[in-house]
């Protein structure tokens, strides 16, 4: 709750898991740190949601798997309640014939799987965790500014550049290859089978604007795959859902001081001429402080809460050029028992499971969505989380939550409920295609397209990661040129969101460099 | 009006008038119009806005209007200067920057009703310009084409409105509008220029372009008036020390290399540069070069001489320090003048610098090392250019 006989340091608009993180770690600095949050539970994009009375659900992300270790350690996330309920999960890719595909950590079996791809997998994920090494130098610290030549910027640099010569020549190479071109020719050049090409794929572009064929889709799949350095072999089901990362990380926020006010929307960061002092709620309270640190996007910070008038036109147009405009839609169903996918046992039901059968699948898929339209046979990740999380459903009943691709936010003509049903119903239908029995068991369900994550959770676009991560729009291009150390061209006004470096996901490390450059500025933040 | 992609090059309203006089048939290109250079001689043209009156086609000049509740804080957050402090009806000179500080343009804008404003240019600038607009409800049209303009300059300039039947045209003041029915439609006269004397400018829609030219010089003939080009003006600009942009600065726009735009600071415009409003483009940069000190200064020059100093080098001792960007003899003024960029720390009033001046007579090129002293600004600047009521010449 907002004390108002405190008078705050910093305000750290949104509670989101970055902004709890963020907030975290200025309180421990000796700092008096508000959260304000508009909805009425914390994590943001980290979220657990009823879907009716009986049923709950993980309502945007629904695996943690690129949580920071440093981060969870350092806020105690443990100690605050944090269960997981299953972890280092295997991905089925899954196969309508019932001939599935398992991948499990560098282990593949099942789809007629070669022994020429067994090697080449385990070779393909050395190189990709030597690459996520590299990067993870790069990832807990502020992207480096390449013209102004600070010590701090310079060792980033000298680290990156270092840890590519230590790569070793082919994997040097290969990297400066391969980032610049797309994933279905890296996919090409490494494998035969259809399924672990599609698998691969999906986790190259889920929640970006790119298909298989996209560039920037390799350094999507790294980016995905830093998990592996994070301490995750696969992905892992949080108990009470995603949002119980939020209620771990806002207790944790809360025994470090940090005050929280929930279901209070900021409608403005006020700002005296170049200087900001403060928020105003959407209820008319102000609140001043000398910092304000905004969780939200980009877009949101700067088009709404900021008012683009109230920055110079070079910024202003830098926040208009950015792209974020989300792809994916978000299916929730309650089951009132577990449905049959062909050739699964329950305990493979319990693993990640993906509709991505062959690379031009997901290509043809996205096609639809790049003129507006959405995906006629959509690609998916799908969760059961009730298999090992008994809090979410009723004894016996289960819960099912599924990642959609591709779903454009701007779909022609708008969204309604007219078309999302149309679309719900389409999604339903290829997942019976793989379980059968699924429709039988259907108790409730809901979709979520881009337009509804962003009313829900406060992301323009509905994009989760805050903007596209591609190459582009990283390091010290992320947000954008000219705003890449958390701090912007308002004075004391700060991001800490997913639309900084390092990125989006449930990886608390913008919220974490965003506060040690504060810490770091010290006075003149 | 023909688009560009259809006509190499542009004619003004007032364009079958222009090419009746001009007599020397020279023409240049000014943003995509045929503009005459001069018509008979460049300082017979030059001595009629001294000593009569010259008139100046300028409907070339790029035109911008901006409508809507948030105009006037939108055009605000444009340019350097606080526009809340221009009355309806007035006009102000003012530059506007990019994000760094450095000048992007520098023009006029025009305070023409409630959430109404005209701003002229000498660039185009629409991209930016819609893109500063992100965030405010304000409206911008390109009016270069609807809008026929000419610049009446010189001492009789106010006799022969009043001819005209422009009654009360004596009292409006320097920076100021003010509108006289013509032909059932409406002129709008605001007392500004680019000459430095008393004078006005007229704006009109095109189709009375002809009839208003045809009546203002039948009202002037027995007063001297005489169609003027671009060569003219340019020595008239040149005395009285108004810059020139893509002369005296390079936009920042279209400044390719680093280090080649300049900020209103460095072109001795910080005058126009208003701290005490809210957030303007390049406000930050600027704040930081007042505190931190700016690399150039801009200074006015009176050089040892008649050669103009054109392109010159500057020197302090021996040590170059700078370049002239623009040079003329200043006839009325009778001083040689030269507007230079030198490095911050010089060009104090007064200093002494020396320009290394190079001119050619039959295939002989002279060098000669002119001194020059630092003055305050205007060579020319007769009190006629602010009375008000305007003198009867």
């Amino acid at each position: 709750m907002i004390n108002t006989d405190k008078n705050y340091d910093v305000i750290v608009v949104g509670g989101g898991h970055n902004g709890l993180v963020c907030a975290n770690y200025l309180a421990k600095d000796g700092r008096k740190v508000l959260i304000v949050e508009a909805n009425d539970s914390l994590g943001g994009a980290s979220a657990t949601s009823p879907l009716n009375d009986e049923f709950s659900v993980s309502s945007c992300a629904h695996w943690l798997f690129q949580l920071n270790p440093t981060v969870a350690s350092d806020m105690g996330l443990t100690k605050h309640g944090l269960e997981i309920a299953a972890r280092d999960l295997s991905t089925i890719a899954l196969a309508e014939d019932g001939n599935h595909l398992t991948i499990d950590g560098d282990k593949l079996e099942g789809a007629g799987i070669s022994d020429e791809d067994r090697k080449a997998f385990v070779a393909f994920n050395k190189q990709i965790t030597k690459f996520c090494k590299l990067l993870a130098g790069a990832f807990n610290r502020r992207a480096p500014k390449l013209v102004e030549g600070n010590l701090t910027d310079r060792i980033t640099v000298a680290k990156l550049g270092l840890g590519m010569k230590m790569l070793g020549k082919e994997d040097m190479s290969d990297l400066m290859r391969l980032a610049l071109i797309n994933i279905y020719d890296v996919m090409e050049e490494n494998f035969e089978n259809d399924l672990l090409k599609g698998a691969i794929s999906l986790d190259s572009l889920l929640g970006s604007h790119m298909g298989p064929r996209s560039p920037n889709t390799v350094y999507g799949y790294i980016y995905r795959r830093m998990g592996t350095v994070f301490g995750f072999n696969g992905p892992a089901v949080v108990k009470g859902g995603m949002g119980a990362v939020g209620k771990a990380m806002a207790n944790a926020a809360q025994a470090s001081g940090v005050d929280i006010e929930v279901g209070a929307a900021v409608s403005k960061i006020n700002i005296d001429v170049d200087r900001t002092t403060g928020v105003t709620l959407a209820d008319g309270r102000v609140i001043n402080a000398a910092l304000v640190v905004s969780n939200a996007d980009p877009k949101t910070t700067f088009n709404k809460l900021v008012g683009l008038g109230n920055i110079e036109t070079g910024v202003a147009r830098r926040v208009k050029t950015m792209r974020m405009k989300g792809d994916a839609a978000k299916l929730h169903i309650a089951l009132d028992s577990l449905p049959n996918f062909t050739g699964l046992t329950e305990q493979q039901m319990g693993q990640r499971l993906v509709i991505a059968p062959t690379m031009n699948y997901i290509e043809t898929a996205f096609n639809a969505s790049k003129y507006g339209e959405y995906s006629k046979a959509p690609a998916m990740d799908i969760s059961i989380p009730s298999i090992h999380d008994a809090t979410l459903a009723p004894q016996g009943k289960h819960v099912m939550s599924v990642i959609v691709q591709y779903a454009p936010y701007e779909l022609d003509g708008g969204w309604n409920d007219e078309k999302k049903d149309a679309f719900k119903q389409l999604v339903i239908d290829r997942i019976t295609d793989f379980a059968p029995d699924l429709k039988d068991k259907i108790v409730a369900s809901e979709l979520l397209t881009p337009v509804d994550l962003e009313e829900r959770f406060h992301i323009h676009g509905g994009h989760w990661h805050h903007g596209e991560i591609s190459l582009d729009q990283i390091l010290m291009m992320r947000p954008f040129p000219g705003t890449s150390q958390y701090g912007t061209s308002v004075d004391g006004l700060y991001l800490c969101g997913a639309g900084n470096h390092p990125g989006g996901g449930v990886m608390g490390l913008a919220g974490h460099n965003a506060a040690k450059e504060i810490i770091k500025r010290g006075k003149s933040a | 009006m023909m688009p560009h992609d259809e006509t190499m090059i542009l004619e003004t309203p007032f364009h079958s008038r222009c090419l009746a006089l001009c007599e020397i048939n020279l023409w240049e290109d000014w943003k995509g119009y045929r503009s005459a250079a001069a018509y008979t001689s460049v300082e017979q043209e030059y001595f009629a806005v001294r000593s009569n009156t010259g008139v100046f086609d300028i409907s070339p000049m790029i035109k911008y209007r901006f409508t809507g509740p948030d105009a006037g804080a939108y055009l605000n957050r444009l340019v350097t200067r606080d526009i809340s402090k221009i009355a309806i009806d007035r006009v102000a000179y003012t530059v506007w920057c990019d994000d760094k500080g450095h000048v992007m343009d520098d023009g006029t804008i025009f305070h023409l009703a409630e959430n109404d404003y005209r701003l002229c240019a000498y660039a185009r600038c629409l991209d930016w310009l819609m893109w500063s607009a992100e965030g405010f409800d304000v409206t911008i049209v390109d009016e270069t084409a609807e809008v026929a303009a000419l610049a009446v300059q010189g001492p009789t300039s106010c006799a022969v409105f009043k001819d005209m039947g422009f009654e009360g045209i004596e009292n409006l003041k320097p920076f100021g509008i003010t509108r006289y029915p013509f032909e059932g439609s409406e002129v709008m006269i605001s007392r500004t220029g680019f000459t430095g004397d008393l004078g006005y400018e007229i704006w009109i829609e095109p189709a009375l372009a002809e009839s208003f030219w045809d009546a203002l010089f039948d009202a002037g003939k027995l007063r001297g008036i005489r169609p003027i080009g671009g060569a003219a003006l340019d020595m008239l600009r040149t005395e009285t020390g108004f810059l020139q942009a893509g002369v005296d600065f390079i936009p920042a726009e279209e400044a390719i290399r680093t280090g080649r735009s300049r900020s209103p600071f460095e072109l001795g415009l910080g005058w126009l540069v208003s701290f005490d409003k809210p957030v303007f483009n390049g406000r930050k940069a600027l704040l930081k070069e007042k505190k931190e000190g700016s690399r150039y200064a801009f200074v006015y020059l009176d050089v040892d001489g008649n050669k103009p100093a054109e392109h010159a080098f500057i020197y302090a001792g021996n040590k170059e320090v700078g370049t002239v960007t623009t040079a003329a003899w200043c006839p009325t003024a009778k001083t040689n003048v030269a507007f230079a960029q030198v490095d911050a720390k010089y060009g104090k009033v007064g200093q002494e610098l020396v320009a290394e001046i190079y001119y050619e007579r039959e295939l002989k090129w002279t060098r000669v090392m002119a001194k020059c002293t630092v003055i305050e600004g205007a060579v020319f600047n007769p009190p006629r250019k602010r009375q008000t009521p305007a003198p009867d010449f």
